[in-house]
């Protein structure tokens, strides 16, 4: 789950990260009053939106009067930003978080992150702050150094001392540069974070560190433990389909294709999709009704599918383990009966009680296709949803 | 001979009086499996499914002399009762639960290094060795004892290589569902170590999936040390990237974790690729009759 800079930012005060004073509002009149709080002669007026780059997309600007304040937030507030880490529908700015601006020095990226590979925390650091960090590594790995936690012993002050002077800091800020990155592992720990980066970590006037910006990814099997954390979910910077789709234990992700799929589990799900790209087809969407898929689920996998005005077949493969066919047969009858769609609907089952699920599915009437194995099931959805467009 | 576990195995099941650990703990019994008693916390004392209920795995493991754990308990409590069997000094503990922590896998890896118990999963299907001992929530009559030996990081995908190499008459040797979340026990190289001194297996099904590189790693790993033919599919081809497909794991992320470059690190250690998952077990019939 991302949070917002200015939820973040929060919990970096509260954890005595230093951030600069900001406010945020959800009007150009409130976004005016917060400047004005704020004191000063200039701010910066940022987009609250589920997505990096925003400062190369407009998404970040600097006013220089409280008239500007209001003017920038008018302009953004209720547009979508379109940034390099969006899709080209961009995510809604319902909110803008008004700063107090300073000068910088100098600015570098420092994150810290779960790293699979190591199975522990890593710290990453770069001189070249403020720009894209995936770049950074691949055209200057030299300017990213990292620093693993072994998490038997927990941190290492000498390690974070050595990656402060690779950043070519002087004592003072080596100093404030760890006492920052160990608060960083203590918040990270305390909130679940799996990714916390500051990019830009800064250098102002005064010598000292601030984060100028803030992203806190929390782990979403860890929502159970974070109630605090769980209520900052702003459910308008996601996919609507998908968020239905997780309330009904269901797995989806759309995507750009018209032949949508229905799957029991997340590998087959994706090798459903393979194959349909093999085929000649493109994939409408990954989606797993899970490993114990019940007749309702069966019907709101139906339902979200039927949704998406581009999908012209429809693929369903399930592989009964735990799951039995004829069960999921009857979930396919009932939904194909009260969605009353048109769309062909290609149905490979294999497993539990396929015979009887294979019958019931024949006996109903329906315009099922059915398929014998996986490629079968590909080809035919693949043609069917060709002839469907042909035909309307 | 079989990896890991045979019909000798002696198996505790952590979390046996839940809903979860009651059906599938039911299913393992009815396929042979030994199991010789549950751990469920404050239920010590008790008999279920026919066997006796511990209050804590040491005690378990000193009265039964079990040396395999499977784990039901829900995701709350399922690093502790990872730890727990370490700490009595379980063999092998295999944790189908999903959902667990990753912050809680850190721990639960630093405490499985220094140790002498093997982890299988978290978010896993288990292991079964056909005909002999099934330790997990996999559909047991798709299952043929046979030659190959099968890797997967996923759980229906994994039955469906089971079922292709069941109809091209190959059977299998063991099926390992290593499991889908990032931080995880034991890993495709492994697996694939232990397959490779196995005499009962002739082959090696390998089914990956995007996101981190475990893949890549194995596939380095069998180029220096993998003399038994190996089949290698990855799901996710068409996944976007970015966008987490179903299981914790499954993610690209910037370039890393695409499909295509794990099909690039196999080809490129000699191992022979599907890239349709329909073909997997027609494919390693041909390179076992060659």
């Amino acid at each position: 789950m991302n949070l917002h800079e200015y939820q973040s930012k929060e919990l970096f005060c509260n954890a005595g990260i230093p951030t600069l004073e900001g406010m945020v509002a959800d009007s150009p009149q409130q976004a005016r009053k917060a400047a004005k709080q704020l004191q000063g002669d200039q701010w910066a007026v940022k987009a609250q939106v589920h997505a990096g780059g925003r400062g190369k997309a407009g998404g970040v600007k600097m006013a220089k009067s409280l008239d500007d304040v209001e003017l920038i937030a008018s302009t953004m507030l209720g547009s979508r930003l379109i940034t390099k880490q969006t899709d080209q529908m961009g995510l809604p700015i319902n909110l803008v978080y008004i700063e107090r601006g300073t000068q910088i020095i100098f600015e570098f990226y420092l994150s810290l992150v779960i790293d699979r590979t190591k199975e522990s925390w890593t710290f990453i650091a770069s001189s070249e702050g403020g720009v894209d960090i995936e770049m950074v590594a691949e055209k200057t790995p030299e300017k990213i150094n990292k620093y693993t936690i072994d998490p038997a012993i927990g941190i290492d002050t000498h390690q974070l001392s050595l990656m402060a002077e690779k950043l070519n800091l002087d004592v003072n800020l080596q100093e404030q540069f760890i006492a920052i990155t160990k608060k960083i592992f203590v918040l990270a720990k305390d909130a679940d974070a799996s990714q916390v980066e500051i990019n830009p970590l800064i250098v102002d006037q005064n010598n000292t560190l601030i984060a100028l910006d803030a992203k806190i990814v929390v782990d979403d099997n860890s929502l159970f433990r974070q109630p605090e954390l769980a209520l900052l979910k702003d459910s308008s910077q996601e996919n609507d389909i998908e968020q239905r789709a997780s309330e009904n234990g269901l797995s989806y992700v759309s995507l750009d294709g018209n032949i949508a799929c229905m799957v029991n589990g997340a590998g087959l799900a994706m090798a459903t999709m393979d194959l349909i790209k093999i085929h000649g087809g493109e994939p409408a969407n990954f989606l797993d009704v899970g490993g114990d898929a019940t007749t309702q689920r069966v019907t709101a996998a139906f339902e979200l599918i039927l949704e998406n005005r581009n999908v012209s077949a429809i693929l369903v493969n399930i592989f009964g383990g735990i799951v039995r066919c004829d069960v999921i047969a009857e979930g396919i009858i009932d939904a194909v009966k009260t969605t009353n769609s048109s769309l062909p609907i290609v149905v490979r089952l294999e497993g539990t009680n396929v015979q009887s699920g294979k019958a019931k599915l024949m006996e109903s009437g329906l315009d099922i296709i059915s398929a014998d194995d996986l490629s079968d099931a590909a080809e035919k959805v693949v043609q069917s949803a060709a002839n469907y467009r042909e035909s309307s | 001979m079989s990896i890991l576990v045979h019909r000798n195995s002696r198996i505790l099941c952590q979390g046996i009086t839940g809903k979860q650990g009651t059906f599938h703990t039911k299913q393992c019994i009815h396929y042979g499996t030994k199991i010789v008693g549950g751990v469920t916390p404050g239920k010590g004392g008790q008999e279920h499914l026919g066997v006796p209920v511990f209050d804590t795995v040491k005690e378990a493991k000193e009265q039964t002399d079990a040396d395999v754990s499977i784990i039901f308990v829900p995701a709350q409590y399922a690093a502790e009762a990872i730890v727990a069997a370490v700490d009595a000094k379980i063999e092998l503990i295999v944790c189908i639960t999903e959902g667990i922590p990753v912050q809680d896998m850190i721990n639960v890896k630093s405490n499985i290094r220094n140790s002498n118990s093997k982890l299988l999963g978290p978010n896993c299907p288990g292991i079964i060795t056909p005909e002999q001992t099934k330790i997990g929530i996999m559909p047991a009559f798709i299952h043929q004892q046979g030659s190959i030996g099968i890797i997967s990081r996923s759980g229906t995908l994994t039955y469906e290589a089971v079922y292709q190499t069941s109809k091209n008459g190959l059977g299998q040797s063991t099926c390992v569902g290593i499991g889908g979340d990032p931080i995880k026990g034991l890993n495709f190289i492994d697996c694939l170590e232990l397959f490779e001194s196995d005499d009962q297996t002739q082959g090696i099904v390998l089914v990956g999936e995007i996101g981190g590189s475990d893949e890549e790693k194995a596939a380095e790993f069998i180029k220096g040390n993998i003399t038994k033919p190996v089949v290698a599919y990855i799901a996710g081809i068409s996944a976007p990237s970015g966008k987490r497909m179903g299981h914790a794991g499954a993610i690209v992320s910037g370039k890393e974790g695409t499909a295509e470059g794990k099909y690039e690190a196999f080809r490129k250690a000699g191992v022979t690729t599907v890239e349709s998952p329909a073909l997997i077990g027609e494919t390693m019939r041909t390179l076992m009759n060659q």
